[in-house]
């Protein structure tokens, strides 16, 4: 039995984890580093050279990409902001005592989130058709003038946070839900005894308990928003003028397009301080409890 | 409708009851249209999809469409590339992540904090800086326009990595502890013992990962060249690029096919799988 290999106590960890250690070092670790190193260099003729800080320097002139990440940034401010109340207050409808058909409500919003991003990019752009499409119709029947939703920049950006509210409100408020329910009934009950309004309940009660969970949200969304591609690729491709392209596009642009590696690699970098600063300072802000 | 609310035993006035039941009802519909949509529109034409005023319909032409998107990019074949790629990521996923968390959570070794921080800090690395390393290491080894290519990038997945690790606290050491005084041995105690006592979190991760990997589009589309080897959403995005005219009741049918199995597969898992994501938010 000596020469035969018996995990033990000791052991087994580390041959457990040797298969995840080795993927994450190969398809993980490994491209992180290198795309760092890419960043600082140029890709011509199948040979790349240390060009050290061009490609960041190029980036801050380009106006392109200043576009994209204010296009980015636009996303970002307006619509987690809009989408993050409306799952709260969506959750905290949800919530209410004796609610019929809770069941049904649940699985009808959580359901879009299961789309892939192009099937429902593609029926937004017939919905959203600006002759044809049914939202135009209804607008058509309140009075209201047809409205260019694709073709003209500011519609074109309002269409692409429509169709991503649509489908991540309901994930979000699943979460929030299930964070609601998890605040014991006592509390509130205390709270009206000692003569609080329903407002009042839900300013030092609902939102303090939640904040843990309205930070998991605010910084999932936030990390998606940066990483924004799939919608703005199908729904708008970019356009009008540019005006829904995105960075993690532009990304894909300069990089599986043009072949500009060490450019996009440095617009990738860009991405990866903006997520680390972000999710920062939206700890400081939110989680300082924590 | 109005006997539900009749019935209501809590002390809200009518109004408001009312008021809370059509917003809830307005924001299922909102949710739900699209989907209605999607599937009638895969039995039109364009130009009966395309009409003023709407029309919310079925029509006539579902087999046709059908026929002409298996035509069109080897439906079947995309739609088979979809469920090996998605099922074969999900269950090595499950079996890696469920290995490396049963590490975390049950073992002492050295090493296992700075280990276990590193691979939680990438979760906030953006997915596309490592794009494009990737997409040259695949190359170098071969591996352009093939299934691992797509599968293995992500298979030791953070997220799922985090989310056995925290269900595998729980599993009391006093049962691991006398499987291993009774000689059994660490695998077995492993696939015997620990796995079964996190089964509704497995399954949770599994349908989450099949979805991740079935709804996954920009890796693939950079990845898969050939028509042969595409996923459904890398097929579909092709036929309505620049430049061509589009059969919309042809990419719903393709659609359409793409989603009814995601929906059937949450509603019979349901639970699982909202107290699966639930998990993750309770300790991230």
């Amino acid at each position: 039995m000596k020469n035969k290999f018996v995990l033990t106590k000791h052991t087994a960890p580390y041959v457990f984890l040797l298969p995840v250690f080795v993927l994450f070092i190969v398809f993980m670790l490994y491209p992180i580093v290198q795309s760092l190193i890419y960043s600082f260099q140029r890709f011509e003729r199948g040979q790349f050279t240390f060009v050290f800080f061009d490609n960041y320097r190029r980036m801050i002139q380009d106006p392109l990409f200043r576009k994209t990440l204010g296009n980015t940034f636009t996303i970002l401010l307006v619509q987690v902001p809009i989408q993050l109340i409306m799952a709260l207050f969506f959750a905290v409808l949800m919530n209410t005592r004796g609610l019929r058909l809770k069941g049904l409500f649940r699985v009808s919003f959580f359901l879009p989130a299961l789309t892939a991003l192009v099937a429902y990019s593609i029926v937004f752009q017939i919905l959203l058709n600006e002759h044809y499409g049914v939202v135009n119709y209804l607008l058509t029947i309140l009075g209201l003038e047809r409205v260019p939703w694709l073709s003209h920049p500011v519609w074109a950006k309002a269409s692409l946070m429509m169709a991503i509210t649509w489908r991540w409100m309901g994930y979000n408020m699943v979460i929030m839900l299930a964070g609601l329910q998890s605040i014991p009934e006592t509390l509130y009950d205390a709270a009206s005894i000692d003569g609080a309004g329903k407002m009042t309940r839900f300013r030092i009660i609902t939102v303090p308990m939640l904040k843990p969970i309205i930070l998991f949200c605010a910084i999932l969304s936030t990390i998606g928003t940066l990483q924004l591609f799939d919608e703005p690729y199908i729904l708008t491709r970019g356009g009008p003028n540019n005006a829904t392209r995105t960075v993690a596009h532009y990304l894909y642009q300069q990089g599986f397009q043009y072949a500009r590696f060490g450019y996009a690699s440095a617009i990738a970098y860009v991405l990866v301080l903006l997520i680390g600063v972000l999710s920062y300072i939206q700890f400081k802000l939110i989680g300082d409890s924590e | 409708m109005i006997g539900i609310l009749k019935k209501n035993v809590y002390e809200r006035s009518p109004l408001l009851n009312a008021l809370l039941y059509l917003l809830l009802l307005i924001g299922a519909f909102i949710s739900l249209f699209p989907f209605y949509w999607m599937f009638i529109s895969m039995t039109k034409t364009t130009a009966e999809i395309f009409t003023f005023p709407p029309n919310l319909l079925p029509g006539e032409r579902m087999m046709i469409n059908i026929a002409n998107i298996i035509d069109r990019v080897q439906y079947l074949r995309v739609f088979a590339n979809s469920l090996l790629i998605s099922s074969i990521y999900a269950v090595c996923t499950i079996l890696l992540c469920s290995l490396a968390g049963y590490s975390f959570a049950k073992f002492d070794f050295k090493g296992k904090k700075i280990i276990f921080s590193i691979i939680l800090m990438t979760l906030m690395v953006p997915y596309q800086a490592t794009l494009i390393p990737l997409f040259r290491l695949m190359y170098f080894f071969g591996w352009g326009n093939t299934y691992q290519a797509v599968i293995l990038p992500t298979a030791a997945n953070v997220f799922g990595i985090f989310l056995m690790r925290q269900n595998m606290l729980s599993v009391p050491d006093s049962l691991i502890e006398a499987a291993r005084i009774d000689g059994c041995g660490e695998t077995r105690i492993f696939a015997a013992i620990v796995m079964p006592a996190v089964k509704p979190a497995l399954s949770a991760l599994t349908i989450y990962m099949f979805m991740f990997q079935w709804n996954n589009f920009m890796w693939p589309l950079i990845i898969l060249r050939t028509n042969e080897m595409k996923t459904i959403p890398v097929a579909l995005s092709g036929l309505i690029a620049d430049g061509q005219v589009i059969d919309y009741g042809m990419v719903m049918a393709g659609t359409s096919l793409a989603t009814i199995p995601i929906i059937m597969l949450f509603l019979m898992m349901q639970r699982q799988f909202i107290s699966g994501i639930l998990s993750g938010a309770e300790k991230g």
